[in-house]
């Protein structure tokens, strides 16, 4: 399923990122999963949260560079292989993961992942053939 | 005349001997230089009403912006047959200004370069290790000239490569050095780390084409068992040795048979009395390629009417104490800020905002240098590549504009803290660090 994803521009330097997250805490925006990409000079926080596009206008009037996009939800068994298997369906489909992270909680007893694959429709595609992956965004916001 | 002889030329002699290269000068230039002679009959004037140096008030001045206007050759006064070199250095924007040489201007600025190092005692004996950039800027080649007229052993090092400096000051025994402030306080530090002072047979360092402080003559002094002297010069005038240090070190002797120095205060324009502060204005009164009458120099400083315990003649002018326009020194290298924006607005276009902030700092002797960019809220996608690309794009751009390297960071769209509406551009926080 895709789910909308908030990315956020941090600049290199000590409480940047605890201002992004305070901005959000003080306006109830809870989160789902996140990840933290970081590079020499800025880093890229990401996030998956219950109230997407509220997140977005708070930082956005903060004068916080964010940007709303969509990225694949899927659900696997939380069992070992779990990830390998559904990383070898990516594979054999021809697509490329370009980062991945994990959620922080469970829907119906599995584990959830984020991912950002090279062409979304075709993961889509892929997830709502197979039996188990699929899994309802409003569950996912929840968390 | 003897070189020796000229520093201490009577005060009305020199005086006279002005007046008459300066009535040459003007009338050479009113003949040769269609944007001179345009400016003096603007003000109805003619080179014969310059009759003593006191009219030299009257003429029109020149600027930076008309080295520019000019480019590349339309301010020279002889045709370019008659000129053997050219330097060239930064504008005010990204189009660079150039000046030329007769073989009579080399011969002087040799001379003007000669009689400092005669005069701090530096001899055909002495090895000279010339460690400013060579090329294009006139520190290299300016110090060069005149060490070799003076029949010394010139070590042509140009800049950069401290271990290789270091070890030729060792092997090829140099007895002067001649390099920026800020660079000889990093070679200061890194023979004091390589434990190799007393191997240095060093006594004597010439440095200028940036401010420095006594405080920061006191820490060379030391770290090198030398004794440091201030030079000035700025490439529209002539180079290096415009005006320089006498074992006084007490202010910078102008060399008056070639320039006349005037103080005035930017903002009038009017003359200031000898002893006050405003802005240099100089005259050159010798040169054949490329004279300049009245040329606006910017920076701020005041002639020293005292006579030099030295015994020359000549006016000392004190350490420039700050500029009338934002060109920043970095590195050695004079900067606009108006050369970063052009930059910025021509490789970024709308990936960012109009707004940036440059960030000057010294950390351990050497000038660090910031840009911090404004992205606009549309370009910042998920990408990490395609920001990084970005900072890279404006890293090189900027390195082959400037010269010189700066770090550069992208910052989020309103972080630059505006005044009224508009982002203080510079920060300098080099004040009182060496």
């Amino acid at each position: 399923m895709l789910i909308k994803q908030l990315s956020i521009f941090l600049e290199n330097k000590t409480g940047s990122l605890h201002a992004a997250l305070e901005a959000l805490a003080s306006h109830g925006v809870n989160i789902s999963a996140l990840s933290l990409a970081d590079t020499a000079d800025f880093g890229i926080l990401r996030l998956i949260v219950d109230e997407p596009e509220k997140a977005k206008s708070v930082l956005a009037e903060m004068g916080v560079a964010v940007l709303l996009s969509d990225v694949l939800a899927v659900a696997m068994d939380d069992v070992p292989g779990g990830m390998a298997e559904l990383l070898h369906q990516v594979a054999a489909e021809g697509l490329s993961v370009e980062y991945m992270y994990a959620c922080v909680g469970r829907v119906s007893g599995k584990a959830l992942t984020v991912m950002r694959l090279d062409d979304n429709e075709k993961g889509e595609a892929l997830i709502q053939r197979g039996k188990h992956g699929q899994v309802n965004p409003a569950d996912i916001y929840r968390l | 005349m003897e070189a020796k002889g000229i520093d201490f030329l009577p005060r009305e002699e020199l005086e006279a001997l002005q007046l008459k290269r300066l009535q040459e000068t003007v009338a050479r230039s009113y003949e040769r230089v269609e944007c001179f002679r345009r400016r003096m009959d603007e003000k109805g004037l003619k080179p014969s009403d310059v009759k003593s140096l006191q009219d030299l008030a009257k003429l029109p001045f020149s600027y930076k912006k008309d080295l520019r206007d000019y480019y590349p050759y339309g301010l020279f006064a002889e045709p370019l047959e008659n000129v053997v070199r050219v330097h060239a250095s930064s504008g005010t924007t990204g189009k660079r200004i150039v000046v030329g040489y007769t073989q009579n201007d080399l011969d002087m600025w040799d001379d003007c370069i000669a009689r400092m190092l005669t005069s701090l005692g530096v001899t055909a004996e002495d090895r000279i290790q010339v460690s400013f950039g060579y090329g294009l800027f006139t520190g290299g080649l300016g110090l060069h000239g005149g060490a070799q007229k003076i029949g010394a052993l010139v070590i042509p090092m140009s800049s950069g490569n401290t271990p290789l400096q270091i070890q030729t000051m060792i092997d090829f025994e140099a007895t002067v050095l001649c390099c920026t402030p800020s660079y000889v306080m990093y070679l200061g530090e890194e023979v004091q780390k390589m434990g190799v002072k007393d191997q240095l047979k060093l006594r004597i360092g010439i440095f200028g084409a940036e401010p420095w402080s006594e405080n920061m003559r006191e820490k060379i002094e030391d770290a090198l068992g030398i004794k440091a002297y201030d030079i000035y010069g700025l490439s529209e005038v002539l180079g290096p040795g415009v005006s320089g240090e006498c074992p006084e070190q007490a202010g910078m002797h102008i060399r008056e048979d070639n320039f006349i120095a005037e103080i005035i205060d930017p903002d009038t324009e009017e003359v200031l009395p000898l002893g006050s502060e405003g802005e240099l204005v100089f005259t050159s009164i010798t040169k054949e390629a490329f004279p300049v009458i009245r040329y606006r120099t910017r920076d701020i400083c005041r002639l020293i009417p005292e006579r030099c315990p030295c015994g020359s003649t000549h006016l000392r002018m004190g350490k420039p104490q700050g500029r009338t326009d934002d060109m920043m020194i970095i590195r050695g290298v004079n900067v606009f800020p108006s050369q970063i924006e052009e930059v910025l607005l021509k490789v970024c276009g709308d990936k960012i905002t109009p707004n940036y902030q440059i960030v000057l700092d010294r950390v351990n002797h050497n000038d660090t240098f910031d840009v911090n960019v404004e992205m606009s809220p549309s370009f910042f996608t998920d990408d990490i590549k395609s920001i990084e690309k970005l900072e890279r794009t404006i890293v090189e751009s900027l390195r082959s504009a400037l010269g010189i390297g700066a770090k550069v960071h992208l910052v989020n769209p309103q972080s630059i803290v505006r005044s009224e509406g508009k982002a203080k551009r510079v920060i300098d926080l080099r004040k009182g660090k060496i």
